[in-house]
């Protein structure tokens, strides 16, 4: 292995392309390093912060940092895994997860970190936040209490779907989805369930109308394996 | 649609107009709109939206994004009280009330004629003469009792702004203390001759030789920026002078755009010179607004003195303008990167850098973002030379730093200093003499305890963008905290989780702790958070949320602790609050209606 184009994580060499960031270079190797608003084809934009790492002691977060030959990465460290179960517990207690009636459960991405990532409770208070839920499209319905905000949505619909179907507004913990349409309804937008935008959600924000239960839960994507142990699914997956 | 809507056009079209239907002027066109309507209603998100070739969710984003744009009626004057910690210690909440009761509203209530609303907003930048409020954008300083009484009563009659008593709005520049900034005098174009006379290379020589470090609060060399920008590909450049001047308790900037804006505005033609730009952007915060018109009337004087516009003092190809941007309410966009995204026209979300802005800025090409003071002093440098320059102030910080301060003290006001003067010093001079804290740097700087009052003001000790807010010994420090956690919640931009969600999160608990529920646990917990936030937030803001709590926590902890049970644990959840509903229900509030307030 040529050590100009590789680097360190946890004290493994990693194999990386030119343009390649810390996190697609990881996956590729098989290393899994937590996160939820990168998806393969769509540009980083590096919003949750589950894949903190530490690079020569800085903190960092792995999705918008590029690879570079000969750095040290921490990245499967107790104290990381901490931070990231925090920012897990953020995430639970901001929206409202319900898992147990959500059909994402057991594909859903938030739910798969926090078993891998051994968050026990959601620790904080819920913030029991009244968000919306919009059924006015005949094949989909958004869920927004389970919106993590991650913008993965909005970059499908613009960059690969070119329709600009939603949009991140407001501000603070107010930031919300919103669809482009004078209703504000996705119903009277060109939204398809063969969009990308349909496919990216990591949570259960978007679904598919009249599809419930057709694979049984614990036969589902992270049931048998934990996200940790699906660096090849989440590489290969593509936008 | 109402684009037949004959109003719409007559409103919003001479606005596009002016503007050249440039989306990016996106900001600036909602702000006008807002001037004519009071408000921007929705068919003006879909007109505008059309003419500018824009998603209307692109428009209502932005609108959305930034407190000073409203989407429903918010009344015909709209006051937004300064909430900054300094208003506090100066009773900015009794005389809230007693507007609010004048009018019979709650607070963001708008009132049912559609006449007022009054609510709180983020430091205004008065705080050497507060308490303070905006009403439509413009200041009134000084509030008592009377003033909200006499603002009541314009009110109640609809007196048009422009003939509400101009004393109302006089602003005062309070310059306590002079050093070479404040006292040099300059004949407009004096400094730019120079520099001109030096060259592009001999300016950024001179720069060099200085030391010179941004005054906004970073301290990067501003030699470094300079020639990074002037180096990096690229034919089009910009200068962009930081003037979103949120940190609260900080007002400096403010008072060197209304009386020194030649120094700011030729400093930035010295940059624009230097390297090689042709345009700067001016970003005004919005709480400034009232300064345009006199700062827009400055550019047209320094154009027909031609030291603006083409061939600048005769020199061929020496071709510079300025542009002034309003802000409209984000202390985020103090953030360099956010700040040009705003400029862009979009909400200001902080950007991923790298790139940094002086290789991938305004619209993608080399930008030198500059704070107003950097600019400002850039001057002096191009006057009297770098080693000059470098023989003021400590040798890692060279120079002088002007110094908002507001709080306990006698003489509130702008002070300038040489870098390397203590703290102790500092308060002497401005009579604060029952001081026990410093606030330095804003709400995102240090808090000082007595014992510190030894430090020095420079980047290799005490760090500032330059806002010093003393607390007397009166003063509890939770509460001083606890504002800060909150100004910081209101500004997280809510882009990145742990600040979107922890300065919320850390709120929560200093309310806990402030109705008297505080327990060991709620202590641990802020910890905690502040080690989240300072270290995984995706900029500064969320870096330093945390800071004054942490600070005083370490320093003041007696203020935390006379608050806390003596207890390990106490629910947040409060069961007998729960219960207030049923209690409406049964029309009961007797006492065994209520679970044991305090078993």
């Amino acid at each position: 292995m040529n050590s100009e184009n590789t680097f360190i994580i946890d004290g493994t060499p990693i194999p990386f392309e030119p343009d390649q960031t810390v996190l697609q270079a990881a996956l590729k190797a098989g290393v899994f390093i937590p996160h939820l608003c990168f998806y393969p084809g769509l540009k980083p934009n590096g919003n949750c912060k589950l894949c903190t790492v530490v690079i020569n002691g800085r903190h960092t977060s792995a999705c918008t940092t590029l690879a570079r030959s000969g750095i040290e990465v921490e990245n499967n460290t107790p104290a990381l895994h901490d931070k990231r179960r925090l920012l897990l517990q953020m995430l639970f207690v901001e929206g409202n997860h319900f898992c147990p009636g959500c059909e994402k459960s057991g594909n859903c991405q938030l739910q798969a970190l926090a078993y891998d990532l051994e968050m026990m409770t959601p620790h904080f208070n819920h913030f029991f936040q009244n968000r919306k839920v919009d059924v006015s499209h005949p094949e989909a319905f958004l869920d927004m209490n389970r919106c993590v905000a991650c913008g993965l949505c909005v970059q499908a619909s613009s960059e690969i779907d070119k329709k600009n179907v939603f949009a991140l507004s407001g501000r603070g913990i107010a930031s919300h989805v919103v669809i482009n349409t004078p209703s504000g309804k996705l119903g009277d937008s060109d939204f398809a369930l063969s969009d990308k935008a349909a496919s990216v959600c990591p949570v259960g924000a978007i679904l598919p109308k009249r599809r419930g239960f057709a694979v049984p839960i614990g036969q589902r994507l992270y049931d048998d394996l934990p996200i940790s142990s699906q660096t090849e699914f989440l590489t290969t997956r593509e936008a | 649609m109402s684009l037949d809507n004959s109003s719409a056009r007559e409103v919003l079209e001479p606005i596009l107009e002016r503007y050249s239907r440039n989306p990016h002027y996106l900001m600036q066109i909602l702000r006008e709109t807002q001037e004519h309507l009071d408000f921007i209603p929705q068919w003006a998100v879909d007109y505008l939206a059309e003419a500018l070739a824009l998603a209307r969710t692109q428009v209502q984003s932005v609108i959305d994004f930034y407190a000073f744009f409203y989407s429903s009626p918010r009344g015909k004057y709209r006051v937004l009280f300064s909430d900054n910690v300094t208003d506090r210690m100066q009773g900015n909440t009794a005389l809230l009330s007693r507007m609010l009761s004048k009018f019979g509203l709650t607070q963001g209530q708008v009132s049912g004629d559609g006449l007022v609303s009054i609510d709180t907003t983020s430091c205004t930048g008065m705080c050497d003469q507060g308490p303070a409020l905006l009403v439509n954008n413009y200041p009134v300083t000084r509030l008592s009792s009377q003033r909200i009484d006499q603002i009541c009563e314009l009110i109640k009659k609809q007196t048009p702004l422009k003939e509400w008593p101009t004393e109302l709005f006089l602003v005062e520049d309070n310059i306590r203390c002079k050093d070479v900034l404040l006292s040099t005098e300059m004949v407009n174009g004096q400094a730019l001759k120079r520099a001109v006379e030096l060259g592009p290379e001999g300016m950024l020589a001179e720069m060099k030789t200085s030391n010179f470090r941004g005054r906004g609060g970073a301290g990067f060399t501003t030699a470094v920026k300079w020639e990074a920008c002037k180096n990096a590909p690229g034919e089009t450049r910009y200068v962009v002078c930081n003037a979103d001047e949120g940190e609260p308790g900080t007002f400096k900037d403010r008072v060197l755009l209304s009386s020194f804006p030649e120094r700011v505005f030729e400093g930035m033609t010295i940059a624009g010179y230097t390297i090689g730009a042709a345009k700067g952007l001016v970003y005004l915060r919005a709480e400034y607004r009232y300064m345009l018109e006199q700062l827009q009337a400055i550019l047209e004087a320094r154009r027909k003195a031609n030291l603006l516009g083409k061939d600048i003092l005769g020199q061929k190809g020496f071709d510079f303008d300025i542009e002034i941007h309003m802000g409209a309410g984000a202390y985020i966009c103090g953030e360099e990167t956010a700040l040009l995204e705003s400029l862009e026209g979009k909400p200001g979300r902080p950007r991923i850098r790298p790139p940094f802005p002086v290789t991938y800025g305004y619209l993608g090409k080399p930008t030198v973002v500059n704070n107003v003071e950097t600019l400002a002093k850039a001057t002096l440098i191009a006057q009297n030379g770098g080693a000059w320059y470098r023989g003021l102030g400590t040798k890692l910080s060279t120079g002088t730093k002007l110094l908002s301060i507001s709080g306990d003290c006698t003489r509130p006001g702008i002070y300038e200093y040489p870098f390397g003067v203590r703290i102790a010093k500092i308060l002497e001079d401005c009579g604060a003499h029952d001081a026990v804290a410093v606030q330095v740097g804003g709400a995102a700087g240090t808090c000082i305890a007595r014992h510190e009052f030894g430090r020095k003001i420079a980047f290799e000790d005490v760090s500032t963008s330059g806002s010093l807010m003393v607390f007397g010994n009166n003063r509890d420090m939770f509460e001083v905290a606890r504002n800060f956690a909150h100004f910081f919640k209101h500004e997280s931009c809510g882009f990145c989780t742990p600040c979107r969600v922890g300065t919320t999160l850390m709120c929560n608990i200093l309310d806990k702790i402030a109705e008297g529920k505080g327990t060991i646990y709620e202590m641990n917990e802020l910890s905690h958070l502040y080690q989240l936030l300072s270290t995984v937030s995706h900029c500064g803001l969320g870096q330093s949320a945390g800071r004054p709590v942490n600070d005083t926590l370490q320093k003041f902890r007696p203020s935390y602790d006379r608050r806390l049970k003596q207890k390990d644990f106490e629910p947040a959840f409060d069961l007998d609050a729960a219960l207030a509903p049923a209690r409406e229900i049964m029309e009961r509030d007797d006492i065994d209606a209520h679970l044991g307030a305090d078993l």
